[in-house]
């Protein structure tokens, strides 16, 4: 008897049957499947109650109503507000990303100082206390007047408030984006100096002929223009675009007419020298609008015959006699403008060409047209006081001419000291401002700049100083819409989520340094808080705005308070000339904008940047479009890399061809190329603002600018 | 003889094989049954302690006074410090764990990180109201009469996959899926044999639907 190999390998064995007979190996293996379905980077939402609060968005000018869910205290998803009167349930990439805003890296957390060129956390106390001893010392030394702010709209408490208090400061130096609305109003003969917006009844329109609109690729309130798009359908309503680009709008459309780009006002006349040859237009209508009317026909009827303007616009004389005819005779006609996203302004020429179709036709304040409606003016404030510093400071001229913000920047290059010190509250006019490389060279002349943002976007990034504003989904605010918009109406937001960092509201945080300032500045600022602000200076709308989270302004003018129409007489070139030499750079630049791409203050968050095709942005390569003519002529092939140059700077793009585009023009997104906020957006593309410059309407000042001559080589 | 010699050896040989084979048997079967269980769990103390049976005495509603439906019908599980503070705002007894309890808790507004015996991977839907409200089910079927318990028992936790060990089992007969009470185990196996012997298919009772993503979302 001997154990021996055979007496282990028995054991082996038998280890091996009592093993497999034992729950160890397949709990294992049980164990090991679950257990790979735990690893740490697997995401797993917590559980917990789920709720549901109406807001509104303020990611654009549209205004959408929103319904946030959450889960317990975390946000995780935004969808439409049902039966909100602008977006009723409806919602765009943006405001659906809205929730990477609150959480995401871009976020600034708590103010922020710069110190040798890298920002460092302060506490409020010592950045409130800072900007105070700024702006006192600038007022002592009789410099009031040095200190401005750039908001990005001019409606709302908050930008009043920053309006408010540069003004009982003593400061005339408050500025804000221009938008298509300026234009519309410079259009019209003013009742007591009051601004006039259009409403667009498209909803109830039978025939819309749009001059550029990106219905929808992001014009107005682009969720309600969607809707209103999808309804045209079932209506049999038909829409005639006319672009250079085939963009979603164009290619959605009945008819698409590629006009040359810049002509859309010579065709607006050549088809109303169809309508007023043809008597198709309606006498109430121009008995009423009768300024200008007889000297503005009899030019229309000199100079603008179709056959001209087709050479002119590229598009054939037949097809404006019939668009001119059909757009006559149609029920409830209306004629749209404002190119793309419609966020710069047009000349008052082309303007006034375009509505005067609205006008010519007697759609104006009628169901299914175009609507003029006064300012929503709904914040009442008691009356600011001044002291004789600020009476006195406030003679002074405007830093930029006019208060139009794009003379800012060269306004400030040109003199020394014309700003001391900035404030910009929501707005990014380092990235969003044409001719960027000029804007942060002002910029950065600014000896010390301010801003409010909530996220570290170009201009916060070049910024001395951050006060953080909440997020929108953490703060109260009221948010007026009008965008084209019927009835325009008021939004609120909510605090959704307790603030997350420490941040706080740029109302409150205006609020306290008026309070420090003392005096007169103090006496205008009399409320607590921002909250207590904006309750008593909304008076009536409050409680509804409150309760309901919108209160829509309802306005049905009497026949004799619809401001009148002034027909403008077109001189020989109504259209906006370009930048450039034509000899030199014989190629023109245009912008093409889309709902996949937020090209305001407010950045793309990652979500929407993953919506961008590689034929946008490819290899972090901006693809400019062309006409595969062009590229024959200029020896380009599809996907090659060309440098685009401008009168202002020029790029290295990639190219991509496409019979959308008419010849000799290009087309470039517009939304990226951001230098600041996260890496999910910082360094993708360029910024199409860089190669563009200001071009001034001669008639009201805008930058009215819509491309640039350009030209390509081969790289 | 030789071949006998050799025969002989088989045999003498033989006793020790089976020897061998028994001890080598017995102990991957002592190893798999008892230590193997004992190494693959872990135990922790919840963060305080509860006594279920005394809080069942001074509620209307028995489970669901705490541990009710919202009103969108999703359950909302363990209770949070906002149902809590109701009544424990201050002490209320002179138990050590209550005192810890608004000391630690209640007073710092700070959520108590329970620690759930029933959780089950994030993968698997459940719906409470379907069983409890449609099926008329009760809470014990599943949980067993831990509304009778006087303090929390030790939560047991796999140390590979980080689940409770009342999912699996915790009695010998569980480790071969069987089981003497309806909440002794909470695997898939479970909730199918139960559906089977219910309704008489595995499926979903309330969508009549089959397969893996009834359960799995």
């Amino acid at each position: 008897m001997k154990i021996d190999r055979r007496c282990f390998l028995s054991l082996g064995i038998g280890a091996a049957a009592g093993t497999a007979l034992s729950p160890l190996p397949w709990k294992l293996m049980d164990d090991a499947s679950i257990w790979t379905q735990n690893w740490p980077w697997t995401p797993v939402p917590p559980d917990g109650e789920i709720s549901y609060t109406d807001s509104t968005c303020t990611l654009c000018s549209g205004g959408c109503g929103i319904t946030v869910r959450k889960i317990d205290d975390r946000v995780v998803k935004i969808e439409g507000r049902e039966n909100h009167p602008v977006n009723n349930g409806g919602i765009c990439v943006l405001g659906l990303s809205g929730t990477q805003l609150l959480y995401g890296p871009t976020r600034v957390k708590s103010p922020m100082k710069k110190i040798n060129g890298t920002f460092q956390k302060i506490t409020w106390n010592q950045a409130l206390s800072e900007i105070t001893e700024k702006l006192l010392t600038l007022r002592a030394e009789g410099r009031s007047h040095t200190v401005a702010a750039i908001a990005g709209s001019s409606r709302g408490t908050v930008s009043a408030l920053l309006q408010r208090f540069l003004t009982a400061y003593g400061s005339p130096n408050f500025y804000c984006q221009s938008s298509i609305e300026d234009s519309f109003s410079l259009s019209h003969i003013q009742p007591q100096n009051n601004k006039t917006i259009p409403g667009f009844d498209l909803e109830n329109a039978d025939y819309v002929l749009s001059f550029g609109t990106g219905i929808i690729d992001g014009w107005g309130s682009p969720v309600r223009m969607i809707q209103a798009s999808n309804a045209w359908k079932t209506k049999n309503l038909k829409l005639i675009q006319v672009e250079p680009r085939l963009s979603d709008t164009a290619a959605r459309s009945d008819e698409w007419l590629p006009s040359k780009p810049g002509t859309e006002a010579i065709l607006a006349l050549g088809i109303a020298h169809v309508i007023l040859q043809e008597s198709l237009y309606d006498q109430a209508a121009i008995d009423y609008h009768s300024e200008g009317f007889v000297t503005w026909r009899t030019a229309v009827l000199g100079h603008y015959h179709p056959d001209k303007v087709a050479e002119i616009t590229g598009i054939d004389a037949k097809t404006i006699f019939t668009v001119g005819r059909e757009f006559g005779q149609a029920e409830k006609p209306v004629a749209i403008c404002g190119r793309g996203k419609g966020n710069t302004p047009v000349s008052v020429a082309e303007m006034s060409a375009i509505h005067a179709l609205n006008v010519l036709v007697g759609n104006v304040n009628k169901k299914g047209g175009v609507f003029t409606l006064p300012e929503p003016n709904y914040i009442s404030w008691p009356e600011i006081s001044f002291d004789t510093k600020a009476e006195t400071s406030l003679q002074t001229k405007q830093i930029a001419e006019g208060g139009l913000l794009h003379r800012l920047p060269s306004a400030i290059n040109e003199a020394e000291d014309s700003v001391t010190l900035l404030f910009v509250a929501d707005a990014n006019p380092c990235y969003t401002l044409t001719d960027t490389k000029e804007v942060i060279r002002a910029f950065k002349k600014i000896p010390f700049k301010v801003s409010f943002s909530s996220y570290m976007d170009e201009t916060a990034k070049l910024s001395d100083l951050i006060l953080p504003n909440h997020s929108y989904l953490e703060r109260y605010e009221d948010v007026p819409v009008t965008s084209g918009l019927r009835n325009p109406v008021i939004g609120l937001t909510k605090p959704i989520v307790n603030p997350l960092f420490q941040t706080k509201h740029t109302g409150d945080v205006i609020i306290s340094i008026a309070r420090a300032m003392k005096g007169s500045i103090e006496s205008s600022f009399p409320w607590k808080n921002y909250y207590q602000c904006l309750k008593n200076g909304l008076g009536q709308h409050w409680n509804p705005l409150l309760n309901n989270g919108v209160v829509e302004i309802t306005y049905i003018p009497e026949f004799e308070e619809i401001p009148r129409f002034a027909f403008q007489i077109p001189n020989d070139k109504p259209q906006v000339l370009l930048e450039g030499n034509e000899n030199k750079m014989d190629l023109t630049l245009i912008p093409s904008d889309s709902m996949r791409l937020s090209s305001g203050y407010i950045g793309a968050p990652p979500f929407m940047m993953k919506t961008i095709p590689d034929t946008i942005l490819k290899d972090n390569n901006t693809l400019v479009q062309i006409h595969p003519k062009t590229a024959e002529k200029l020896e380009l092939k599809q996907g090659c890399y060309a440098i685009l140059k401008t009168p202002r700077d020029e790029k290295k793009v990639k190219i991509h061809l496409s019979q959308g585009i008419g010849e000799d023009i290009i087309s470039f997104p517009r939304g990226l190329g951001h230098t600041a906020y996260d890496s999910y957006l910082a360094g993708k593309g360029i910024n199409f603002n860089e190669l563009i410059g200001p071009v001034e309407d001669p008639f009201s000042g805008l930058d009215v600018a819509w491309g640039i001559r350009a030209s390509l080589i081969k790289a | 003889m030789v071949q006998l010699t050799n025969s002989h050896k088989g045999n003498g040989n033989s006793g020790w094989t089976i020897l061998f084979f028994i001890v080598g048997f017995t102990a991957s079967l002592f190893a798999g049954w008892i230590v193997f269980p004992k190494l693959l769990y872990s135990k922790k103390q919840q963060p305080i302690d509860f006594n279920h049976e005394l809080h069942m005495t001074h509620v209307d509603n028995g489970c669901e006074s705490c541990h009710f439906f919202r009103e969108d019908g999703t359950y909302s599980g363990v209770p949070k410090l906002v149902q809590c503070i109701d009544c424990h705002q201050e002490v209320q007894g002179d138990t050590g764990h209550e005192a810890l309890f608004v000391e630690k808790y209640v007073s710092k507004g700070k959520e108590v990180p329970w620690l759930i015996y029933s959780r089950q991977p994030d993968c698997v839907f459940f719906s409470h109201a379907a069983h409890v409200k449609l099926a008329k089910m009760d809470c014990e079927t599943c949980h067993g009469h831990i509304g009778q318990s006087t303090s929390l028992k030790p939560y047991e936790y796999n140390i590979i996959t980080g689940y409770s060990r009342d999912i699996w089992g915790k009695n010998p007969e569980n480790y071969l899926g069987l089981k003497t009470n309806t909440y002794d185990r909470m695997k898939m196996n479970d909730c199918a044999a139960c559906h089977l012997e219910e309704t008489g298919r595995k499926s979903s009772v309330s969508t009549e639907k089959d397969g893996c993503f009834v359960c799995h979302k």
